[in-house]
């Protein structure tokens, strides 16, 4: 689960550590009033949404009065924010964030993450902020910093000054202020259960100080359950409707852009069906994993999310039944067809537990399902289905 | 022979009163493995489908011998009972929970490296978000439909459950049966790798080919396919799902995310091939692939 900007940064004050002094609002009137009662001559005011690259698109704009606040605050409010990250349909803006400007004189890149290959928590740095790391690392690896964290003993004060050195933040004020950094952000991603940390830019300002001009937090969704005060900032509104409604049943569902949906047990095998109908010359339309029990209820409201899909021109049920079982699964196809009125051509495989039952269920229902006997060959049925020739 | 699990593994399932751990106990019995307990925290000295019930797994292990436990405690509970297992020195934890914390998994993994720093024990612990682990008609723990494998002498190691239960029915309907199967979970931070398992099966003397099935996010595919060109001299048959997964986006498995060029399905199916993996390109192949590998070692 991802957060917004104005809420990662209350979450680190709540940790000490330092970020501008900034607030959200909803309205011009409000981004005024939050300029205020922050004081000084400018002010930042940015786009809050959940994808990056703002900046360029226009989202993050510096203004010199209250008034401009308020201008600047009115046109982006409402706008559709296209980023590299939104995809080209873009992102609606509906609230903002306005902080002090602040004066930067040098900027860095640190961030906590999971390393898959350690399987450990690790610190990713770079002297150069501002730019995406992703960057950095194909531009000039060699600028990466990492440090692997032992989750028994913690983020020991050695492991920051190494990172803070590398960094060339070697004087004793601004090391002992990355150290005390990067120990409060470990803190509170091994509190939190985070999956990411992202502080791009962590400026220096005047004055020698080290403050967080941008953060992004990810969580994992499997702890969300001991963290309320988490899952409260959750914002349902920059996540896509239909899978947030597929999540309520269970369902596991992302929408792609061809013409074949896909209703799969499993996450591997869906990847694999739809990998089969690529090698067709098909294109998905979604990725849907129903799970492990799919009762009847759940396979019907799999088929409604995924024909709530207008491009969708055929329907692709594979299920390998491990705990599942087919005759339940053909008792649910059935169900679907008949409460959801389907006109689309399905391709349904089974196989697995009580196969045999589950074909014949479908077989004595005389509707036109169309079996396929392996994965090749619903693929195949499928993408002919879509072309208009009959198999 | 086979891997990790056989006729001689003496099994206690842990959670074992509940009502998937019920099911599935009845299954592995059915199907002929040897279960000779359970553990569920206060029901202590009850029976349940006939077997002694205890408190804790130290217990168990104390009382009935057991060297494999299949563990079958809700995600938030999971890493506590796997650490439990690793203490109590089973020898085989099998975790099937899908949705532990990624943070409580990288608990777990720490104490399995101090307990075998320390104490000597090396516990495997297979998953989470695992079917878990099968030897044909010898043992199973785990949540896999039994009568789709069949005896015989191909290795099969997945991260995908589905994905798995499909190779296997390819290379049933070929005539073709397996020594052991392992699942080893989806998740970003899982207790055994490929390499673990690809060594194992390398040593098998009854594994002639090891079919290896990978998914799009993360590095361990491509490490697996290095260790296996520098030690392997059984032929191993790949297959990366995702390749028509766009970039940056989650397919399920947490595991599933593409962080990078490198860790894509072709990427991965790519760097395969160059060390001289046998790869099935397309997942309805997974079978065929394995008849030709075979062929073509002269195994027959």
């Amino acid at each position: 689960m991802n957060i917004h900007e104005y809420q990662a940064k209350e979450l680190l004050r709540s940790y000490g550590v330092a970020v501008p002094a900034g607030n959200v609002a909803f309205s011009d009137s409000q981004a005024q009033a939050v300029a205020e009662q922050i004081g000084g001559q400018r002010w930042v005011v940015k786009a809050q949404i959940h994808a990056g690259g703002r900046g360029k698109a226009g989202g993050v704009k510096v203004a010199d009065s209250i008034e401009e606040v308020g201008r600047i605050t009115d046109e982006m409010i409402g706008m559709n924010l296209v980023t590299h990250q939104t995809g080209p349909q873009g992102r609606v803006v509906k609230r903002i964030l306005v902080e002090e400007a602040s004066d930067i004189q040098n900027e860095l890149y640190l961030s906590f993450v999971i390393d898959r290959a350690t399987q450990r928590v690790t610190i990713v740095a770079s002297r150069e902020g501002g730019t995406e790391i992703e960057e950095v690392a194909s531009h000039s690896p060699e600028k990466i910093i990492t440090e692997t964290i032992d989750p028994a003993l913690g983020l020991a004060d050695f492991q920051c000054r190494k990172v803070a050195a590398a960094l060339g933040m070697n004087d004793k004020t601004r090391m002992t202020q990355l150290v005390r950094i990067m120990k409060r952000l470990y803190r509170c991603f091994r509190d939190k259960d985070a999956l990411q940390v992202e502080i791009n830019p962590l400026a220096q300002v005047a004055g020698d100080k080290l403050i967080c001009l941008d953060a992004k937090f990810n969580f994992d969704d499997n702890a969300l359950y001991r963290h309320p005060d988490i899952n409260e900032l959750r914002d349902l509104e920059e996540e896509d409707p239909k899978e947030v409604e597929a999540s309520g049943h269970d369902l596991n569902y992302i929408a792609l852009d061809g013409d074949i949906g896909c209703i799969v047990n499993g996450a591997g095998l869906a990847m694999a069906t739809m990998d089969a109908i690529t090698l067709h010359d098909g294109k998905p339309a979604n990725f849907l994993d129903v799970g492990g029990g799919a009762s009847p209820e759940k396979v019907t409201n799999a088929c409604r999310i995924v024909m709530e899909d207008p491009n969708v021109k055929a329907l692709l049920i594979n299920i390998f039944a491990g705990i599942n079982r087919c005759d339940w699964i053909a008792t649910g196809l059935i169900q679907a067809y008949t409460t959801l009125n389907i006109d689309l051509p399905m391709v349904v495989r089974l196989a697995g537990t009580n196969v045999e039952e589950g074909r014949k269920i479908l077989e004595e229902s005389k509707l036109p399902f169309l079996q396929a006997d392996n994965l090749d060959d619903a693929a195949a049925k499928a993408v002919a289905t879509v072309k208009g020739e009959q198999t | 022979m086979s891997i990790f699990v056989n006729k001689r593994s003496k099994v206690i399932f842990q959670g074992f009163t509940g009502q998937h751990a019920t099911f599935h106990a009845e299954e592995a019995i059915r199907t002929g493995t040897q279960v000779v307990g359970g553990v569920t925290p206060g029901k202590g000295g009850s029976t349940h489908l006939g077997l002694p019930v205890f408190d804790t797994v130290a217990e168990a292990v104390r009382e009935t011998g057991a060297d494999v436990s299949a563990i079958f405690v809700p995600p938030a509970f999971a890493a506590d009972a796997i650490m439990e297992a690793i203490d109590a020195g089973i020898r085989v934890a099998v975790s099937i929970a899908d949705g532990i914390p990624v943070q409580d998994m990288i608990r777990v993994q720490r104490y399995r490296q101090i307990r075998w720093e320390t104490q000597g024990d090396a516990c495997l612990v297979i998953g989470p978000n695992t079917p878990g682990i099968i030897t044909p008609r010898e043992c199973k723990v785990g949540i896999m439909p039994a009568h789709i494998y069949r005896p015989g002498r191909i290795g099969v190691v997945s991260r995908s459950g589905t994905l798995n239960y499909e190779a296997v029915e390819q290379m049933t309907a070929l005539g073709l049966g397996q020594s052991t199967s392992v699942g080893i979970g989806g998740d970003p931070v899982n207790g055994t790798d490929f390499v673990t398992v690809l060594k194992a099966f390398e040593k098998d003397p009854e594994t002639d080919a090891v079919v290896l099935i990978g998914e799009i996010g993360g590095p361990q595919e491509v490490a697996a396919a290095r260790w296996a060109r520098e030690n392997m001299q059984k032929p191993v048959i790949g297959f990366v799902a995702g390749l028509s997964a766009p970039p940056g986006r989650r397919m399920g498995h947490a595991g599933a995310i593409i962080a990078g060029e490198d860790d894509t399905a072709k990427a991965k199916m790519d760097v395969m091939e160059e060390l001289g993996l046998y790869v099935a390109r397309n997942p309805a192949q997974i079978g065929e692939t394995v008849m030709r590998a075979l062929r073509e070692n002269g195994i027959s």
